[in-house]
């Protein structure tokens, strides 16, 4: 029996590049830098005062009162990635559809903007009495609730968390999902945002975020940035998106996943490798195929040489041919949301044949000697593109895309 | 001066689980078998016992003024850090 083809028929995001793929392309095309200084409270206190954060946002312009009680800003990043994605589907969520589809999402954090508030509340300020819907609003599974409430999708909704990797993991189960008949249609990807005191104020602690910019695979690189904002995609099984006439943005071909098993937050080389092989044996690909990664590259000294080095592997001499940039040098680290904003770097390259930079490069590292296309978007005819996630706690995930 | 040492060494014992006797001040962490999470947990408590802001990025750990080579060179960072504080 023919293996169901699984297609994407949506895509939405907002994140520190843009409030829309159009606006997030245009940036990625341009070079842009969505990394500046942070704004919220407390800031002064942080010794990490940098980050990929979305400005000129206001609830008010996209939620009414009620719903801003309810919905954290990561939900609410959600909802806003989720309407144009379903928008530009075209579908509509009623009858055996609506049934049968669902929404897998990935976040870290969830609504960690909401724990720091509400623990000053208790804890600063001295306060015994908390909003009524703080734990409605903090969970981890109410963007994929409220995505699910908003569009009548009544099949299979859950949310991943797997730190970094965590929306390419939600990714990979949508796909399956669809490829294996569960459901036609799936809602899927991520959203993150904490940047707020208690959320940075953590990651200082373990001394690998960068006080001055996000330098994937550049000899000067000096840590990770943070950023925040959702990534949401449709994916549809192919016949059924053919069948109505959709348009369709790109092919998911492949997906794998595997656990280093060995250190909770030092990369192994072998375990991204073995995801990488096996995104393209589950493809059907050979890696003479590949033509663009979209790195992991975080931007630390140990994840940047571990995935050039498990890419080296993977590919031989054909590592060389190929291109891998790292978007996080313009958004930022959007933790479990990444992936999903880094995916339309792949449906860039596949769609528009523009390969987004790795910005902020300006010394070669011989630990990181790939084409890591520095500074400027660069044209190219892509047909399969890969998306790396690489998680602390040895977690990986890669997706596999192939140009329709 | 021995104060700081003797301090620095116990840290440094804790997270080699070794006794305090075993770290001497020409010790390097790695030669203790300190992997990078210990060492940003022995600067962490270094921290919290000198009362100090320790400059140290574990992606360019040998960038920093803080120097990590061996016991005594922390010791001898601590104090250097300290002196800058009574200023």
């Amino acid at each position: 029996m023919e293996q169901r083809r699984v297609v994407i028929t949506g895509q939405g995001t907002i994140n520190p590049l843009g409030q829309s793929v159009a606006q997030t392309y245009d940036a990625m095309r341009e070079g842009k830098c969505g990394i500046g200084p942070l704004e919220f409270q407390d800031v002064d206190r942080l010794s990490i005062r940098i980050g990929g954060q979305i400005k000129d946002y206001s609830a008010e312009a996209h939620f009414n009162r009620q719903q801003i009680a309810l919905y954290d800003r990561y939900t609410q990043f959600t909802l806003l990635a989720s309407r144009e994605a379903i928008a530009q589907s075209g579908l509509v969520f009623h009858g055996a559809l609506s049934q049968r589809a669902g929404v897998v999402l990935g976040t870290s954090g969830g609504g960690m903007t909401t724990l720091d508030d509400n623990y000053r509340t208790v804890y600063e300020e001295g306060k015994n009495r908390v909003h009524p819907f703080v734990v409605p609003k903090l969970m981890n599974n109410a963007a994929a609730s409220h995505v699910s409430m908003e569009n009548n999708l009544k099949g299979p909704s859950f949310t991943v968390a797997t730190a970094c990797a965590s929306s390419n993991h939600a990714m990979g189960q949508a796909f399956q999902m669809v490829r294996s008949g569960m459901s036609d249609v799936m809602i899927t990807g991520g959203s993150e945002s904490m940047l707020c005191f208690g959320g940075i104020k953590a990651w200082e602690g373990l001394r690998v975020m960068s006080k001055s910019a996000c330098r994937p695979f550049s000899a000067d690189r000096n840590g990770m940035v943070q950023g925040e904002g959702a990534g949401v995609f449709v994916f549809e099984e192919y016949e059924h998106a053919r069948a109505r006439g959709a348009e369709i943005i790109a092919e998911i071909i492949g997906f794998a996943m595997t656990s280093d098993a060995a250190d909770i937050v030092m990369p192994s080389k072998q375990g991204a490798a073995r995801a990488i092989a096996g995104a393209m044996t589950d493809a059907q690909i050979n890696p003479e195929d590949v033509c663009y990664i979209n790195a992991h590259g975080t931007g630390t000294t140990a994840n940047d040489k571990t995935e050039c080095a498990a890419v080296a592997d993977v590919f031989g001499h054909h590592a060389n041919d190929l291109m891998m940039s790292s978007t996080k040098s313009m958004h930022g680290h959007l933790i479990g949301g990444t992936g999903a904003v880094e995916l339309l770097a792949c449906t860039l390259a596949l769609t528009q044949g523009v390969v987004a930079p790795t910005i902020g490069y300006t010394e070669a590292d011989p630990e990181c000697a790939l084409d890591v296309v520095p500074n400027e978007a660069r044209d190219a005819d892509v047909n399969i593109a890969l998306s790396n996630a690489f998680a602390f706690g040895g977690l990986n995930a890669v997706l596999a895309l192939r140009k329709v | 001066m021995q104060d700081i040492e003797l301090k620095v060494r116990e840290i440094i014992a804790e997270q080699a689980v070794l006794a305090v006797e075993d770290v001497n001040p020409d010790s390097t962490l790695e030669s203790l078998g300190i992997d990078s999470l210990g060492l940003v947990e022995s600067i962490f408590a270094i921290e919290e016992t000198f009362d100090i802001q320790v400059p140290f990025n574990a992606n360019a750990p040998t960038e920093s003024d803080f120097d990590i080579s061996s016991v005594a060179s922390i010791t001898a960072a601590i104090k250097a850090l300290i002196a800058g504080q009574e200023k």
